[in-house]
């Protein structure tokens, strides 16, 4: 019988958070141990848990995985969402090379100073309606499917969903030049599994607060 | 008959320098155009060849490829330097976002103001010798082997390797204590095809120099 993947993190978006989508997108149920306190971080550490002294971390098929990307790309082909293909997989890749650009963006502007932080989240608004967003639009537009590769569900339109709605909190109105976006919203809302993490009560995580960045900073000393 | 694969980047390392370590380390030849004059920046943006308006961008079976990762990935997939299944896959992942890390602090360092110079390089000293370079000896350490995942030759040796000899310029003595890193060095940099990479001639590039870098900052209109 395997057992479920763990998720080790901050009880919080950060990093982790592309990870749950995935996981949650495809179906499998996953544990998550909180860090709370500088004492489990350094029993991570010394346990040799971390490889290179960070996390994310995820214990999953008998490995003990860090990197958000390595994790991410692990998931993507275990799960069968990352192309049928390499040509398919590399534009998979290039397209969530981008989305996680965008979300680490708002992710490490929590941790700025209020100036800085609002200049940061008024750039990522700006770069996903001038840089992302169009492109993305775009690519829907062109092939008229409902995904955004070989006209199956993959981890980038899982990854686009995630970007969407993060930057929507942002600002409401990010979408309104962009039609095909609004019904790829809509349409990959209601798959079964996304539906049920976007429910009130799944491991989904809320947007960054004080009090989140507050025990990150004090467990990393930062 | 398929072309060469046609890099395009300005002509320095910067994000490109693990592409084309990696297409000579495989053996596979490569044209490069050079992003020269703002006007060519300009240029190559307009006719909308860039996804998402950066470099590096790489041409190659057909596709523009972007996204330094993206395209690393679709190269040692395509060569055979990614291990034999996804486990493997997820150590050489693994693996090279650390390698990758760290050559991202070196990377970035040319645009790094003189007044914070040294304590970033006394940083990226210390991430060198405390936290990257000892899981790498330790690895090899463990299982004994000459490459670092699956007795056989992938994209983390030859990114790490890259890698060391970017450390060895900043400072010899930070692989003082790593014997087996050294082994590896070694190994990598006598394969025929990094061997031909490693004269000089060939596409590597240098370290940039200051007048390269004010050419760079005038290309992409940076302060």
């Amino acid at each position: 019988m395997a057992t479920k993947p763990k998720l080790f993190y901050f009880r919080g978006r950060g990093r982790m958070e592309s990870i749950r989508w995935l996981l949650a997108a495809a179906g499998v149920e996953f544990e998550e141990e909180f860090i709370e306190t500088t004492e489990q971080y350094e029993k991570l550490l010394k346990d040799g848990r971390l490889l290179f002294g960070q996390v994310p971390m995820v214990e999953i098929d008998g490995m003990v995985l860090t990197q958000t990307r390595a994790i991410l790309s692990y998931l993507a082909a275990k799960y069968d969402l990352y192309g049928k293909d390499l040509k398919e997989t590399v534009r998979i890749n290039m397209y969530t090379d981008g989305t996680l650009d965008l979300m680490l963006m708002i992710a490490v502007a929590a941790f700025k100073p209020p100036a800085e932080k609002e200049e940061s989240l008024a750039l990522v608004v700006k770069r996903a309606k001038t840089r992302y967003f169009p492109v993305f639009e775009k690519i829907l537009k062109d092939h008229g499917e409902d995904f955004l590769v070989g006209n199956k569900f993959s981890w980038a339109d899982i990854q686009l969903l995630e970007a969407i709605l993060m930057v929507e909190e942002l600002d409401a109105s990010v979408l309104s030049e962009f039609p095909l976006l609004k019904a790829f919203k809509t349409r990959i809302s209601n798959i079964p599994t996304i539906k049920k993490f976007l429910q009130p009560g799944s491991q989904r995580k809320p947007p960054p607060d004080s009090h989140y960045v507050e025990v990150v900073k004090s467990v990393l000393h930062f | 008959m398929a072309g060469k694969p046609k890099l395009h980047y300005f002509n320095g390392r910067g994000r490109m320098e693990s592409i084309r370590w990696l297409l000579a380390a495989a053996g596979v030849e490569f044209e490069e155009k050079f992003i020269e004059t703002p006007e060519d920046w300009d240029k190559l943006r307009s006719d909308g060849h860039l996804m998402f308006q950066q470099v590096p961008m790489v041409e190659m079976d057909g596709m523009k490829m972007v996204q330094t990762r993206a395209i690393l990935n679709y190269i040692a997939s395509k060569y055979n330097l990614y291990g034999k299944d996804i486990k493997e896959k997820a150590l050489i992942d693994m693996y090279t976002e650390g390698i990758a890390d760290l050559s991202e602090m070196i990377i970035v360092l040319p645009l790094c103001p003189p007044d914070q110079k040294e304590a970033k390089i006394a940083l990226i000293k210390e991430r060198t010798t405390d936290r990257y370079l000892p899981v790498f000896e330790k690895v090899l350490k463990s299982h004994g082997q000459d490459y670092l995942v699956g007795n056989r030759l992938s994209k983390a040796d030859i990114h790490l390797v890259e890698l060391l000899y970017y450390v060895e310029e900043i400072d010899p003595s930070l692989l003082a204590n790593f014997p087996l890193l050294k082994a590896l060095k070694t190994r990598v940099s006598n394969l025929p095809t990094v061997k031909k990479f490693l004269q000089p001639g060939s596409q590597r590039k240098p370290p940039i120099d200051e007048k390269s870098l004010e050419q760079a900052k005038k290309i992409f209109r940076m302060k």
